[in-house]
């Protein structure tokens, strides 16, 4: 699907141009684009760096995993699939918390660790599982309690009760990430979990090596280290197309 | 958290600045990963804003919103904010700026950009980092979901405020 989105930018924009005789903005545009997409992911750098090495502290230190037990029953229930224990479900956890904090700046880092975790468990590296659309929702929607950019903007501009839209934006952003849930759920029951089929398989040795007792996170080096190991290699060796 | 984090690792025994290092050369690496990604990205929402597609589109939806009595200036931010987070917050900033905070657009405009998120530009990071090329569902649900916080937002704010 993002493959036709992008198509349909590209073509949509080409035509637009043609016809509204903005073809040397539209080159001037791409490369606009291009650079600001440098732009951001160099400006990720510093968060990212941050971030994960203070989030290794919080994993090694066992915080991750006192947060992922905490919240095991709302995590459970989102992601059925994860093996309890796993440090997914941690990162999982401190990226719903960014979130909902509103430390945007925090997610992100936490959410790619999610991921790479979640990686780790799936057969098909090139396609994402029913657990990665499931995170991806829930960042998409994202719970804000406090938006706090928005405030500083309005009060920027005067406004007589700059955080009057607390409550409003509480309500929209909690309808949107039910429908985010319930979709998600929706699209789950009808495809099933088609790249779960080679259960012996290679892709899935996390899996079946982590033990399904142990509620609380071990929190030593080989579990987490290993699986972020596989998580990265794997995100290397065949993650340069495009998404 | 700044502090806590490594106090409390430290009290455990945990080499913190080692720790710390082990785990940033990770966010350098995932940050430079996610650069191909994100200029595909950003190159064709930049051609989609600038050719006036964008604004052909909303054009088309322009009449519905009028029938309903939603103020149509805050459509073109409904379709900006799941493509990009900073045009979005620059438009939200724009229509605060031209009709005032305490307007309905104003207030409908900030719920919309407090509500959701950047659904293209998390599923770029997200996915790109991990090289999943194959996102299956995600996109629909996300902007689903992005649809629903969007007409929600106008409706809250036109009950609330209105």
């Amino acid at each position: 699907m993002v493959n036709w989105i992008w198509l349909f930018f590209i073509v949509a924009s080409f035509i637009a141009a043609a016809l509204t005789g903005r073809m040397e903005a539209l080159t001037e545009a791409a490369f606009e684009g291009a650079k600001s997409g440098v732009t951001v992911s160099l400006g990720l750098i510093s968060v990212m760096v941050f971030w994960l090495g203070l989030m290794r502290i919080a994993e090694d230190g066992g915080l991750l995993s006192k947060l992922a037990s905490l919240l095991q029953p709302v995590v459970r229930f989102l992601f059925p699939d994860v093996p309890k224990g796993h440090p997914a479900l941690g990162y999982i956890m401190s990226n719903m918390s960014a979130n909902i904090l509103g430390l945007g700046n925090a997610a992100t880092p936490m959410g790619i660790k999610a991921m790479q975790e979640l990686q780790s468990l799936n057969p098909d590296k090139s396609t994402a599982t029913p657990a990665m659309c499931t995170l991806l929702a829930l960042n998409t929607s994202s719970i804000t309690l406090v938006p706090t950019t928005l405030i500083a903007i309005r009060m920027t501009y005067s406004s007589a009760h700059p955080a009057e839209i607390v409550g409003t934006t509480l309500a929209a952003t909690l309808i949107a990430t039910a429908a985010a849930i319930l979709a998600d759920r929706w699209y789950r029951s009808r495809s099933g979990p088609p790249n779960w089929k080679d259960h012996s398989g290679k892709g899935n040795r996390s899996t079946t090596e982590r033990p399904e007792t142990s509620l609380t996170l071990t929190g030593g080096r080989a579990g987490p280290a290993a699986s972020v190991d596989g998580g990265l290699t794997a995100g290397g060796g065949k993650g340069e197309a495009v998404v | 958290m700044i502090v806590f984090i490594p106090l409390y690792a430290a009290f455990r025994k945990v080499p913190v600045y080692e720790t710390f290092l082990e785990g940033a050369k990770g966010g350098f690496d995932t940050a430079i990963n996610i650069i191909p990604h994100l200029v595909g990205m950003m190159v064709a929402i930049s051609m989609f804003r600038a050719s006036g597609a964008m604004d052909m589109l909303s054009g088309l939806i322009r009449p519905l919103f009028d029938y309903f009595g939603v103020p149509s200036e805050v459509l073109p931010l409904g379709m900006l904010r799941p493509l990009t987070g900073a045009g979005s917050l620059a438009f939200t900033t724009e229509l605060i700026k031209t009709y005032g905070p305490d307007s309905m657009i104003g207030r409908i405009a900030s719920t919309i950009q407090g509500s959701t998120d950047t659904t293209l530009y998390v599923l770029t990071v997200y996915f790109g980092a991990v090289g999943i090329r194959r996102s299956r569902y995600a996109l629909k649900v996300g902007l689903f979901s992005d649809l629903v916080g969007f007409v929600a937002a106008i409706i809250i704010c036109l009950f609330v405020f209105g």
